[in-house]
């Protein structure tokens, strides 16, 4: 037997032993403590996406810090063309808009954040790349309007540009 | 003392309930970190008719119409050599007319004066010009003025921009290159929509 061999051992002073095992007891607080980990670092999509957005690719990027201090614009073509037509169009939050809501939309964003950084919230664009900048400029006009003047163009990455 | 066997709870399990969990949380959520080209929109104007008067020797202008097709200065602009272009412009050079103006500035930091230029990029482009090609001349010009930064970072500290450590010399640095991209309204030239 196990018991009798290990007995064998000097250093062994126990006269009865039992079976070692490891004692797996803490292995759920590692698991728990990674699956925190997972739940609080990763972020969750919030909307559907209603639009189609393929976005620009660039090179000189920086990355967007504060998750919880980015409000998303979304302008593209509808997913559903069948029904939307392909016009481009802007999605907030979870519904189509239009180029008036924004004002409402800042402001919405604004109240839903701590007094102290709301200053530092910032509007990224994801705006398909094959969308006309008019559609753009108004929204960045309808932007500066509201003060909302942090914005950030969202791209892809790329470490070096192919033209 | 006699030793009393306490009874336990099998946790064994509860490694693989959490397990479990972890896996879902995996799986359905997605990693993807944002990247993007981080602007600061002029605040609005509230006089619409007041114009700056800004020497034309300090406007570096660039014009993308709704074909795409770049204007740099009324010449017509190559992308490949835009960003050096800019970092050209944007140089300063004293008592050189073609380029623009240039003013002394006192930076406390370093406790001397140092040479700034005047210049401003104008960026115009059309309702029809398509976002990719917008982004690419944005992505050029931040190529151009991180350029610059990376100029004056190692001039002064002896390290490229992004390997600068601390606030402080990052701060300085981006008060000694100012990213001065002017954005005009969009025109409709084109006949976009």
């Amino acid at each position: 037997m196990l018991e009798e061999e290990s007995n064998m051992a000097k250093f062994k002073t126990s006269k009865k032993e039992e079976s070692q095992s490891i004692n797996t007891a803490s292995l759920p607080d590692i698991i728990f403590m990674l699956l925190f980990f997972f739940m609080v670092t990763v972020h969750m999509r919030e909307s559907t996406m209603l639009v189609k957005v393929t976005l620009p690719e660039a090179s000189e990027v920086q990355k967007l810090e504060k998750k919880s201090l980015v409000s998303y614009i979304y302008i593209g073509e509808p997913v559903n063309t069948a029904k939307y037509g392909d016009n481009p169009r802007i999605q907030l939050n979870d519904a189509f808009a239009t180029v008036a809501d924004i004002p409402q939309f800042v402001a919405r964003e604004r109240q839903a954040r701590p007094e102290a950084e709301r200053s530092m919230l910032t509007f990224a664009l994801k705006v398909d790349q094959n969308t006309k900048m008019g559609v753009v400029s108004d929204v960045k006009q309808e932007l500066r309007k509201s003060n909302a003047l942090k914005i950030n163009y969202s791209t892809r990455k790329v470490t070096h540009t192919n033209y | 003392m006699a030793k009393r066997a306490v009874p336990e709870i099998n946790a064994g399990s509860m490694a693989d309930i959490a397990f479990l969990l972890l896996i879902f949380f995996l799986v359905t959520t997605t990693m993807n970190t944002d990247f993007g080209i981080t602007r600061i929109l002029p605040p609005p104007v509230k006089n619409k008719n007041a114009t700056v008067d800004v020497k034309d020797r300090n406007v570096m202008k660039i014009l993308i119409n709704s074909h795409d097709l770049l204007l740099v200065n009324g010449k017509p602009g190559n992308l490949n050599t835009l960003a050096q272009d800019v970092v050209k412009f944007m140089t300063p050079h004293p008592n050189d007319s073609r380029y623009p103006e240039v003013k002394e500035e006192y930076f406390p930091q370093l406790g001397k004066k140092v040479m700034m230029t005047k210049g401003i990029v104008s960026l115009k482009n059309d309702r029809g010009t398509s976002y990719k090609m917008y982004i690419e001349v944005q992505n050029e010009l931040a190529k151009a003025f991180d350029i610059l930064k990376n100029q004056e970072s190692i001039k002064y500290f002896g390290l490229p921009y992004k390997d600068l450590v601390g606030k402080k010399k990052k701060a300085l640095i981006n008060k000694l290159v100012p990213i001065r991209i002017s954005e005009a309204e969009p025109e409709n030239v084109g006949g976009g929509k």
